[in-house]
């Protein structure tokens, strides 16, 4: 089955992996701006990953017939440093309109100190100013449901906002469904320890349906898989769910949610296969 | 929406969850007898006359993280949630407290 994984941290990722997400039917990948593995030393190292971002990573991709598109901010476990950060969110403008990118993200909190909240709003002013959509990194372990929960009061009171152009992302059991009520996309990251397997994310799509939801593996520098997605397929197959609802989920939701930014430009399997043949 | 019967969904899950209960059980074994050796050890060093004994096995009782555990574990018994909700249940139990004056403690 044809799937795009919306949110996974290709620049951490070797060129075979690209092959391997191609052979089990990934068509297209989302990568939101993430830490280098180190604190980065000033707004020049952001510029530099940014053009990796915009114009490296989805040359690597197209050699596979992976589409690639990303997401711009400076990450949450990066924003203590509120000077570096502000530098950064001042230059991310100049990336705005380079094709691929598809908003501000992924922006959130880690430890849910005053810091990141600063830096937080900062970005979410940005977003509106600039009429991005968002994506949204909650926290890990003990601090995501607190940390998710100052992230939707801070989205609900920017009346500049619309909801559907916001994702949030890694949710959990304790998480989902107040992201969901709300009006927001979510999306669930299948990922060793700090996040959910995909048992668990089929139990999230069996109790909240499809609607707005969405899956990605996060692959990164950490443990992690980026064939997770696959996994989750599997699993709602062996389950006896029918291909539409998986379909749904693993590539018609990451679309309509793409279709929010102005530079989503997407080519499905037989429009890429009917060019060919001109 | 669950597409599975809960006789398969059982029969699917048995060995997984016999296996995790096993590693639970392990982990706490592990527990009561490294807790039981530092009490030998203080016994024998003669610290607090005898106190170090009670004093470990009380600390690992006062311990947050292995009361959480047993917390969570009472739970899974469904002592104290609905049906279908254990899952949030010990997420929330395992979480940071959530306040919503939060903005005012920031002065953002």
């Amino acid at each position: 089955m044809d799937y795009i994984d919306p949110h996974i941290h290709m620049v951490s990722r070797i060129t075979d992996d690209y092959a391997t997400l191609a052979r089990m039917g990934c068509v297209a990948v989302s990568e939101p701006a993430f830490l280098a593995g180190f604190d980065r030393g000033s707004a020049d190292g952001f510029r530099d990953y940014f053009r990796q971002l915009t114009e490296v990573e989805p040359k690597r991709a197209a050699q596979y017939g992976i589409q690639h598109y990303c997401w711009l901010c400076i990450n949450a476990k990066e924003a203590e440093n509120v000077s570096l950060s502000r530098d950064v969110i001042k230059m991310i403008p100049e990336f705005l309109d380079a094709p691929g990118v598809l908003g501000i993200g992924e922006i959130g909190l880690n430890k849910n100190t005053k810091n990141e909240v600063i830096v937080f709003l900062e970005h979410l002013d940005l977003a509106a100013k600039y009429d991005q959509p968002i994506l949204i990194h909650t926290p890990h372990l003990e601090d995501k449901y607190q940390g998710t929960r100052m992230i939707l009061d801070m989205l609900d009171s920017d009346s500049r906002l619309q909801r559907s152009r916001v994702l949030v992302d890694h949710v959990e059991e304790h998480t989902i469904g107040e992201v969901l009520d709300r009006g927001y996309w979510a999306g669930m990251t299948l990922y060793p320890v700090t996040k959910c397997t995909p048992q668990r994310a089929a139990d999230m799509i069996e109790k909240y349906g499809p609607e707005r939801l969405m899956a990605n593996s996060a692959g990164d520098w950490g443990p992690s898989k980026p064939t997770a997605i696959p996994d989750l397929i599997f699993e709602l197959r062996r389950r006896g769910h029918d291909e539409a609802l998986i379909r749904r989920v693993v590539y018609e939701n990451p679309i309509s949610f793409f279709r929010n930014s102005r530079n989503f430009v997407f080519h499905d399997r037989a429009e890429i296969a009917s060019r060919r043949q001109v | 929406m669950s597409q599975a019967s809960p006789t398969r969904i059982l029969d699917d899950q048995y060995l997984t969850v016999r296996a995790k209960l096993i590693e639970v059980a392990a982990v706490l074994d592990r527990l009561d007898r490294a807790a039981g050796q530092a009490s030998a050890v203080s016994g024998q060093s003669g610290v607090g006359s005898g106190q170090g004994s009670a004093g470990a096995i009380d600390d690992l009782d006062q311990e947050p993280k292995r009361a959480a555990i047993e917390q969570a574990i009472q739970i899974l018994l469904r002592g104290t949630v609905d049906p279908g909700e254990r899952t949030e249940a010990i997420q929330r139990l395992l979480s940071r407290r959530y306040a919503q004056d939060w903005r005012q403690s920031f002065g953002v």
